[in-house]
């Protein structure tokens, strides 16, 4: 069903009972669901079959079941947990700095001409600076211990969520604060009942966007001098030409961060019920 | 407070002591340009207590200009403003916060104390109470029309500007909404400027009707047809007529 066919169905007989569309569509969703789960198997399968008759010898690519029964072994051993867990709090960290300075620095450039002339050029500049380059001059000041990793992080996510907050800001409807003049809201009340939450949608995007890149800024920090972590456990495997270990940690990578973007779903969710679009998915 | 628009904050203050007999807004020699185009040109308009004044004008006369002005969201304005009161405005969308229900639209800004409950109040006055909490988006065009005009009247202003509310509604819910803008009003009795380009409208709602010629009020008319009007009533052919020939527009067709 293409996203006219949506809209035009929302439009027409769906509005009148809105609370029947959600559920409708989630059962459309799992019954195409299964039909899309069918070629990805096919693939493993194929894999499996090159591994089992010698095609794919284990030093490139180890086989599925190899693989399953490493990353058995790994979370019995608690090594895998004991990575997960350094290369979390190190995003997590990452992200809660780099989210506070974006947001921070957004809001203070959104809601004064001021503040947008000291800052925004500064993050305009800084953001076409390829932040993965910066790795050789954060280790010549930040060593190789956890800071220069976390940081890298924070500077990742902090763009993101700057650039969409402050586009959010700026993006409100100049109409809605008309109306919040004619009913005699004050500055602060302005910002709180309009700015804030008509940036949200936006702020939202950034978030998402900005979590992906955490994950990729920790990955590319983790390659460097980590003596603790999923990269570390990545790079350690690479020595001994474990190919499963490997894509077990590739694995807990994408499901990492499949499960943060899941999460700012549902944030989505909750923030923004008020969308119409909300009633179609 | 001459010579400027009542600032937000200085508003409710005046709002305190009305001079009952004194009119709600009086505008002097009131000039606005944009670049090297004037369109409001020293015009002057006196709207009395509780009076219904429909403004009628050709597209680019300055009616929503002067409304604007009225409303105090135009700071660059020239002549004397004063408006004895509070004012309130619905505009021509409805404007609602589509992040807020619509129970919470109308409280927004409302210092009052049971404000909630004002605004279930003001919602059943519009027929709208069940639809207290639901989301702005949700509701048809009519609907939202009377949510707006519920939040700009829990406010119990002394003067209500409407511009062109009815103008995106179709024809039937257009009358339905010209009857509960008549009922609303000797309800709560403020002074309404009806900004529209419906000559119908103006003549079926407003005690008085003014068309904007040359930025300032060109021609005038008071109603004296009995409410509820009919708009074939013989008075209001009459002043249809005139009404048309003073916009430029013969009842046959263009001038």
């Amino acid at each position: 069903m293409s996203v006219a066919e949506l809209e035009g169905e929302l439009r027409g007989t769906v509005r009148a009972d809105p609370r029947h569309r959600p559920r409708a569509a989630t059962s459309r969703a799992l019954r195409r669901g299964w039909h899309r789960w069918v070629s990805p198997l096919v693939v493993v399968l194929l894999w499996q079959v090159a591994s089992t008759s010698g095609l794919l010898p284990s030093r490139l690519l180890a086989a599925p079941a190899q693989i399953a029964a490493t990353a058995f072994d790994l979370v019995r051993s608690g090594t895998l947990p004991t990575a997960i867990a350094v290369s979390l709090e190190r995003v997590l960290l990452g992200f809660a700095a780099g989210a506070v300075a974006g947001v921070g620095l957004a809001l203070i450039a959104g809601l004064s001409r001021t503040g947008e002339n000291a800052i925004d050029p500064i993050m305009q500049m800084l953001r076409a600076l390829p932040f993965f380059g910066l790795i050789p001059l954060f280790i010549l000041w930040f060593g190789i211990g956890e800071t220069p990793k976390v940081l890298l992080v924070a500077l990742a996510v902090s763009f993101p969520l700057y650039l969409n907050t402050f586009a959010g800001i700026r993006g409100v409807d100049g109409k809605l604060a008309e109306v919040a003049r004619t009913l005699r809201l004050g500055r602060a009340a302005l910002v709180r009942h309009i700015v804030l939450p008509g940036a949200l949608p936006q702020t939202l995007v950034g978030l998402r966007q900005s979590l992906g890149v955490a994950w990729l800024a920790l990955i590319v920090a983790e390659q460097v001098n980590a003596d603790a972590g999923l990269g570390y456990m990545i790079n350690d495997a690479r020595e001994f030409l474990r190919t499963d270990v490997i894509v077990v940690g590739l694995l807990v990578y994408s499901t990492l961060g499949l499960l943060t973007d899941a999460l700012v779903r549902l944030l989505e969710r909750r923030a923004l019920r008020w969308r119409r679009e909300f009633l179609s998915r | 407070m001459a010579a400027r628009v009542p600032v937000p904050v200085s508003a409710p203050a005046a709002a305190q002591a009305p001079d009952a007999a004194g009119p709600v807004a009086t505008v002097r020699g009131l000039t606005r340009r944009f670049g090297d185009r004037t369109v409001l040109d020293r015009l002057d308009l006196t709207i009395a207590r509780g009076e219904f004044v429909a403004l009628l004008g050709r597209s680019g006369s300055g009616k929503s200009t002067l409304l604007r002005a009225l409303a105090g969201l135009d700071e660059e304005i020239e002549g004397d403003l004063k408006v004895d009161g509070s004012v309130a405005v619905a505009f021509q969308e409805p404007r609602l916060v589509p992040w807020k229900r619509v129970r919470d639209n109308l409280t927004l800004g409302l210092t009052t104390p049971d404000a909630a409950g004002r605004a279930e109040a003001a919602l059943a006055e519009v027929g709208l109470a069940e639809r207290a909490r639901a989301w702005p988006l949700t509701l048809s065009g009519g609907e939202a029309q009377r949510a707006s005009l519920a939040r700009a009247l829990v406010r119990e202003p002394g003067l209500l500007l409407l511009d062109e509310p009815f103008s995106a509604l179709d024809a039937l819910t257009r009358i339905t909404m010209h009857r509960l803008v008549l009922d609303l009003w000797a309800a709560h009795g403020p002074a309404v400027l009806l900004v529209t380009h419906d000559v119908d409208e103006a003549l079926l709602l407003a005690d008085r009707v003014l068309v904007l010629d040359g930025g300032r009020v060109g021609h005038e008319w008071t109603v004296t047809t009995p409410r509820p009007r009919h708009r074939d009533h013989p008075g209001l052919l009459t002043l249809r007529a005139a009404l048309l020939t003073a916009l430029g527009v013969t009842p046959e067709g263009p001038a």
